[in-house]
């Protein structure tokens, strides 16, 4: 090519190529640029040599530094393990009482409890403990099966009416819609409902009255305070499972729902449920 | 009878696609054969009605087959709004839930519809109409294979459709950019091996003596898509009447082949397709030469060899053996130059011609675009390296990363080459509007501004909370709440979205407008352009 074409405005010749008007200068590789790819190609041998880079027949180089993620995972978790060893061996022989009487211990458990919980609970019990319709809020001091640390690790432990789980928590309401008659019914639910709030419909209360003595107080108590032996819920406040006003409460004591709650002692083992019922008992409604 | 041949051919498909419809192994398949078949009865009621008798006038054989050109535009654009604006839709079910509407519209089954509408029926669209422009012009040769090209053309509409129909039906292979199932796959083959005849052809009846560097792009992008396609989707189908089949591989083998394809798919279709197209319509609009030759060979083999090894950062931390990672994150850090000589050799070619930003939004549009190529193909590297990547990996961030390479690399470049094309293909003094293209521009850049921003700080924040522990070494937030914190910048990204997709509209207006042949009357921007000074 001796006679190069040079582009006017840069003074640089081109290839002396043209396709459809374009063409091409014969500019050098900016030198910056030459030198960081020979930079990153010289780190890239360098890091190939010093972690396992090159497969062989079976296996690959190991490195000079000797890393394998799967043995950094393995020393970093013992390391945690090993760092909070003491407390967990604590927690494992103590009873769940005297882990909440001592300070430091019960920090450990209710941290341990939260994580767990933000990974096995909330799904049910939601992020902030707080439930929904059909899942109990744990932050109040409304207790279906009670509210002491030991009530509450049983209660994780074994579940609610979780049949694989021998020990578990089990009672069932029966369904009234063929015992008691319409009537009966409202009268019922209207004297439940003005145990907690303004009713509607206040002639309703004394009849209710009766129907409630006759049939559900022998569970639910006669001043319906309920029966935490039997996980039958008071009546009495404001806090409601499957919803508030005479119609929820009908439709309850026409066919009551219940829910399930799996055994998680098997799962997690006794540790992880002591620092549940810890963490559940330190939310707020905690009994003695 | 112009039209002969494809009125019987589509005319026996319907047929066959009903029968198949009829005797189908699965419900879904039987569903996805009636779209099909009603595809293909209204194309041939379409030919029928513009069929006729005449005898057709002989072609030119010198003159460009500019058709299927036209027609890629008019897609291209379409596609664009479609699959911006199903990405905001998604972008909105994603902040309220509620937006799911099962079952066709819910997010799993609009996802793809996003991402396929955008990659797929967008820059594939995009990539085809641009590469038989360029091929034919810079190798001075009409399209090789006489109507193949339209094959190409509705050949590859009929594969979108396909894909995005099956993919609200339920139908998907459940591989990421990869999930249009085993007979979707085939026909995209058959078409892809057509488009692959008319562009090689092309270039080897060329009548210039050497291959213009744009072409080289374009080939190694139709090569390497065709291979991979090919080696992702080997499958078993459950049935040949059936919607459903198994991947050749299995667990980890079966990541990394996803991956080597996910990721290729990245690299070959919306990074050297691309820098093909940049490498003709950057210099044409500008006018300016290309700034290196040397520097367009070397990056371009430096890209194409680095580039297909880059995938096992896709899965650094898994069940992937260490030093498939090793290989993956270093091939990830020595792709950084290469991508970059792209960008050089874009931005650079503007030297002598850097006035043209005060006047031409076209030029200010691919200077835009370079820029977030070179920002994605920074960040993209940076990823990779497993200290970073233990952060970003499975957050927002990941798709920050994304949309600033597609929205503003390939949503940028390709808009900058349509507002080129079509004043040309539809032989049109100017476009209808220059200040519309500015407008579009500066909506397109700020909604991926606040779409980019919002994302890095969401996923930052995401990977955060999900390795926050506390003293004890417990973990601090469950998943959910992490979910819950990302609400205000799902909100903010949707804006984003919204932006880019309204610039979108607007450039579909402005090119309509100028296809229909009128012009805006509008002042010039930035008065009149100084002449080039000659170097002292």
């Amino acid at each position: 090519m001796s006679d190069k074409h040079v582009d006017e405005i840069s003074g640089v010749p081109t290839t002396g190529h043209e396709w459809d008007g374009i063409r091409e200068l014969d500019n050098p590789m900016p030198r910056w640029w030459v030198w960081t790819f020979y930079t990153t190609i010289v780190w890239a041998l360098l890091y190939a040599v010093a972690y396992p880079a090159w497969p062989l027949l079976t296996g690959s180089t190991e490195g000079l530094l000797g890393y394998s993620s799967r043995s950094e995972v393995r020393s970093d978790l013992a390391a945690a393990d090993n760092a909070k060893s003491g407390y967990m061996t604590a927690i494992k022989e103590k009873s769940i009482d005297d882990i909440i009487a001592d300070e430091d211990l019960r920090t450990v458990a209710v941290a341990a409890g939260g994580a767990a919980f933000k990974m096995n609970c909330v799904q049910c019990h939601g992020s902030g403990a707080e439930g929904s319709k059909g899942f109990p809020n744990l932050n109040d001091d409304d207790w279906l099966w009670g509210g002491s640390a030991d009530q509450i690790q049983q209660t994780v432990a074994h579940g609610i009416r979780f049949t694989k789980d021998g020990e578990t928590r089990d009672s069932i309401m029966p369904p009234f819609a063929d015992v008691l008659d319409g009537d009966q019914i409202s009268q019922v639910s209207t004297f439940v409902a003005s145990l907690s709030a303004p009713v509607h419909n206040a002639s309703l209360v004394e009849p209710g009255k009766t129907v409630f003595a006759e049939n559900c107080a022998a569970c639910h108590g006669d001043n319906a305070k309920g029966n935490k032996e039997m996980g039958a819920p008071d009546l009495t406040d404001a806090i409601w499972l499957y919803g508030s006003g005479e119609d929820a409460i009908a439709a309850q004591v026409r066919a009551p729902r219940v829910g399930v709650m799996p055994a998680w002692d098997a799962r997690l083992g006794e540790t992880a449920v002591k620092e549940l019922a810890a963490f559940v008992h330190s939310l707020g409604g905690g009994e003695k | 009878m112009r039209h002969a041949t494809s009125i019987v051919g589509l005319g026996v498909f319907s047929f066959l696609a009903i029968l198949a419809a009829a005797f189908a192994h699965d419900n879904a398949f039987a569903n996805h054969m009636w779209v099909l078949a009603i595809v293909l009865v209204i194309s041939v009621i379409v030919l029928l009605r513009r069929e006729n008798f005449q005898r057709v006038a002989p072609v030119d054989p010198s003159a460009y087959m500019d058709g299927p050109v036209r027609y890629g535009v008019i897609a291209t654009m379409f596609w664009a709004v479609v699959g911006l604006l199903v990405g905001v839709v998604v972008a909105l079910q994603l902040t309220y839930p509620a937006l799911n509407i099962e079952p066709w519209f819910n997010f799993g089954r609009m996802r793809p519809l996003h991402t396929s509408g955008v990659i797929f029926a967008f820059c594939g669209n995009a990539l085809i109409c641009t590469s038989l422009y360029v091929v034919q012009r810079t190798s001075r040769a009409r399209l090789f294979g006489g109507d193949l090209a339209w094959f190409v053309f509705w050949g590859y509409q009929l594969f979108i459709v396909m894909a995005a129909t099956g993919y609200l039906l339920g139908i998907s292979e459940s591989r990421e950019y990869a999930e249009p199932e085993w007979y979707v796959d085939i026909w995209l083959t058959i078409v892809w091996v057509a488009y692959l005849v008319v562009f090689l052809g092309t270039i080897v009846k060329r009548k210039e003596p050497h291959i213009y560097v744009a072409n080289w792009f374009y080939l190694a992008f139709i090569v390497t898509v065709a291979m991979l396609h090919l080696v992702n989707n080997l499958s078993m189908p459950v049935s040949f009447l059936g919607s459903k089949s198994y991947s050749a591989f299995s667990g980890v083998q079966d990541a990394l082949t996803q991956w080597w394809y996910g990721h290729n798919a990245v690299g070959f279709f919306l990074t050297a397709g691309f820098l093909g197209m940049m490498y003709y319509f950057v210099p044409k609009q500008a006018n300016r030469p290309v700034y290196s030759y040397r520097l367009s060979i070397i990056h371009f083999w430096a890209l194409i060899f680095l580039y297909i090894w880059a995938g096992p950062h896709h899965l650094h931390f898994t069940a992937l053996p260490d030093w498939a990672q090793t290989l993956g994150m270093v091939f990830s850090i020595m792709l950084w130059m290469p991508s970059w000589g792209g960008m050089i050799n874009g931005l650079m070619t503007l030297s002598g011609a850097w006035d043209k930003l005060r006047t031409d939004p076209i030029i200010r549009m691919m200077v835009a675009a370079i820029a977030f190529y070179g920002m994605s193909t920074f960040e993209g590297p940076m990823m990779s390296i497993k200290t970073v990547n233990s952060l970003s990996h499975y957050t927002d961030w990941t798709i920050g990363h994304v949309h600033s390479g597609a929205l503003g690399w390939n949503g940028l470049i390709a808009f900058a080459a349509l507002y080129y094309m079509v004043p040309k293909l539809w032989a049109r003094e100017r476009l209808y509007s220059m200040r519309m293209v500015s407008w579009h521009l500066w909506l397109a850049t700020l909604g991926i501004v606040v779409y980019a921003a919002v994302m890095w700080v969401s996923g930052i924040q995401q990977g955060l909370m999900w390795r926050e522990h506390d003293e004890q070494g417990f973990l601090v937030y469950s998943f959910v709440e992490s979910v819950a914190a990302l609400h205000p910048y799902y909100l903010i990204r949707s804006l984003g979205g919204a932006l880019f997709l309204s610039g979108a509209l607007l450039m579909a207006f402005n090119i309509t407008m100028t296809i229909l042949g009128y012009q805006r009357d509008e002042a010039p921007i930035g008065g009149a352009l100084p002449a080039p000074q000659p170097a002292e």
